[in-house]
């Protein structure tokens, strides 16, 4: 099987973040590999492990797909690191300040040249936060949509994978077949801590850095523009008191004072 | 007079209370439609659900291929509704599913996406709370009539009832649309409580809680709200991932947000510092989440919430 797993680098979820000038801010912080794509990552390396591995010249490979300015790298060798075996970075000044439909456009064509059976993804960043660009690529590539895992079980020979999807309006069984888009929530696994071995091999995998042009995707423009950001007002200062036995009853009259009982 | 198109958001057969809300968002752009997408014979039933918000018209479209083939499917139906009746702005539900059939939208007829507006002006122009709320945000649509997915819980719904014209219609479902197939659906687990990201208070719990979730769910169940958990709490097993609020987990926006236990780390206060009220118990008097509360409790949660709890149930007697 040919696994692609897209993945974004962010800013650290700890960090503060701000926006400049209609864009956040992703110089000035800590970057790091997205959270939730750390999942997918593990879930491709499980898929290749339980169906031969992917060691060189075995049956699967695991490519990390991602776009993102330069520094990105250090994402995609977190990801090499836990034991992909290669990786493609679309990375060029046009993309700066790309939306999820560019993001989504430029993704899927690179996918689709590479001809992959599997496409796996994280559900969303946890900078932008839309929790969209999966639904994009499957169609964009006219694929099966399998999104929001919690489960996936793949038959290589059958070329069919089923899943299990969780969200908020209940739990679906959805099947599918090569290729397909799958995003997999976070707990589908304990994603794996990079070894020192893993971590000194990355350093000879391929990143293989390429430029919007060679894509083949149609637009970069985004279709939404922001206007304006300012940082909210901090909130006013409350009351705190110290609990002396009383505090459970002087919350009930907060409450009550605040007519929220 | 401009027209906005919703698409109608379910729960079983029976429209939402974010229906109403993202009509309600609508009807400050033009006369709102809602298109309600129905398995086979289920149409009419689902459109009489449509009875409350400022709709004036409802379009039905039956068709199995919405149970059996879920996201793309809907797409596929409201592109080609959004094609016939050239609205002036879409509007979604913000859950995992609108959002998906939105993006869909987006893709397929070239238009612009906004994602998780918490307001919308007359021309459109959507208002965002981004990075855990810390920051507003107004964006708007370049490309084509925007799509705008609505955050559950943040618009005031207008729940008027409503007596709108209701129409049949039907739309193509393409063969790329149905390649995912559904075998089985289960609605979601409810334990008699709200929702978590449509209740109007909800009371979480964290590591202070040691586990033992007993006490944040009594007061919960006193105040009738959805129980929450801090990452710690569920990272540890102690209530369900589902459950979680924060940056990795859901956003809530409460009227009333009690925090029991929890330190308010930033991936906390991500998921609820755009609540209204902000309530915080907790033993430690540095945690920083107390720079956050209308009202903060330096006290022992297991000392402090049985009696409020009490208090609540005396209260509500």
């Amino acid at each position: 099987m040919k696994i692609a797993v897209c993945i974004k680098q962010v800013p650290d979820s700890w960090a503060e973040k701000k926006m400049i000038g209609g864009l956040l801010d992703r110089a000035n912080v800590d970057a790091v590999l997205n959270d939730l794509d750390e999942y997918a990552v593990e879930e491709a390396l499980r898929i290749a492990e339980a169906h031969g591995g992917n060691e060189e010249g075995g049956p699967n490979t695991v490519t990390v797909i991602s776009m993102g300015p330069e520094r990105a790298t250090e994402a995609v060798r977190k990801a090499l690191s836990m034991g992909a075996n290669d990786a493609i970075l679309i990375s060029d000044a046009v993309l700066v300040g790309a939306d999820a439909v560019v993001t989504a456009e430029v993704l899927a064509n690179v996918i689709f040249k590479g001809e992959y059976d599997l496409v796996i993804c994280g559900t969303e960043s946890t900078d932008a936060r839309m929790s969209v660009v999966p639904a994009m690529m499957s169609e964009k590539l006219g694929c099966a949509q399998l999104t929001f895992a919690s489960k996936v079980t793949v038959d290589p020979a059958a070329k069919k994978v089923s899943i299990t999807r969780v969200t908020e309006a209940g739990v679906d069984e959805v099947h599918g077949e090569f290729p397909c888009v799958i995003s997999v929530v976070e707990k589908i696994n304990e994603p794996r801590y990079p070894s020192f071995k893993g971590i000194m091999a990355a350093k000879k995998k391929t990143i293989d850095i390429r430029d919007f042009a060679s894509t083949g995707a149609e637009f970069t423009k985004s279709w939404s523009v922001v206007i304006d950001a300012a940082p909210r007002p901090p909130r006013a200062t409350g009351v705190v008191i110290t609990d002396d036995g009383s505090a459970g009853q002087k919350l009930v009259d907060f409450l009550s004072e605040k007519k929220l009982i | 007079m401009s027209t906005v198109l919703i698409l109608a958001d379910f729960a079983g057969e029976k429209a939402t209370k974010a229906t109403v809300e993202i009509a309600t968002a609508g009807a400050v752009i033009g006369e709102v439609t809602a298109l309600v997408l129905a398995p086979v014979g289920k149409g009419a039933a689902y459109a009489a659900t449509i009875n409350q918000g400022p709709v004036t018209k409802v379009l039905v479209i039956e068709s199995d291929d919405f149970t059996k083939h879920g996201v793309a499917a809907f797409a596929d139906a409201l592109a080609h509704v959004i094609g016939q009746t050239t609205p002036s702005a879409v509007l979604v539900a913000s859950n995992a599913f609108g959002k998906e059939v939105a993006g869909r939208v987006a893709m397929k007829l070239k238009i612009g996406i906004i994602t998780d507006a918490v307001e919308i002006a007359p021309d459109c122009t959507a208002t965002q709370l981004v990075f855990g709320g810390s920051t507003t945000v107004h964006s708007k649509v370049t490309e084509g009539t925007g799509i705008i997915t609505v955050r559950p819980n943040t618009i005031t719904a207008n729940f008027a009832a409503a007596m709108p014209l209701i129409e049949n219609t039907t739309a193509p479902i393409s063969d790329s649309s149905k390649k995912a197939t559904i075998t089985s659906s289960q609605p979601p687990v409810k334990g008699g409580r709200p929702e978590l990201t449509e209740a109007n208070i909800v009371v979480s719990g964290g590591r202070g809680t040691n586990g033992d979730f007993a006490s944040v769910e009594a007061f919960a169940d006193s105040l009738g709200a959805a129980v929450g958990a801090s990452r710690a709490a569920t990272d540890a097993g102690w209530y369900p991932h589902s459950h979680q609020v924060g940056q990795t987990g859901k956003t809530v926006s409460p009227q009333l947000y009690v925090a029991c236990g929890i330190s308010g780390a930033i991936q906390h206060r991500a998921g609820m510092q755009t609540s209204k009220n902000i309530v915080v118990v907790n033993k430690d008097p540095e945690a920083p989440l107390f720079e956050l509360a209308d009202f903060g409790v330096v006290g022992d949660l297991f000392a402090v919430l049985p009696p409020a709890t009490e208090g609540v149930k005396a209260r509500k007697a």
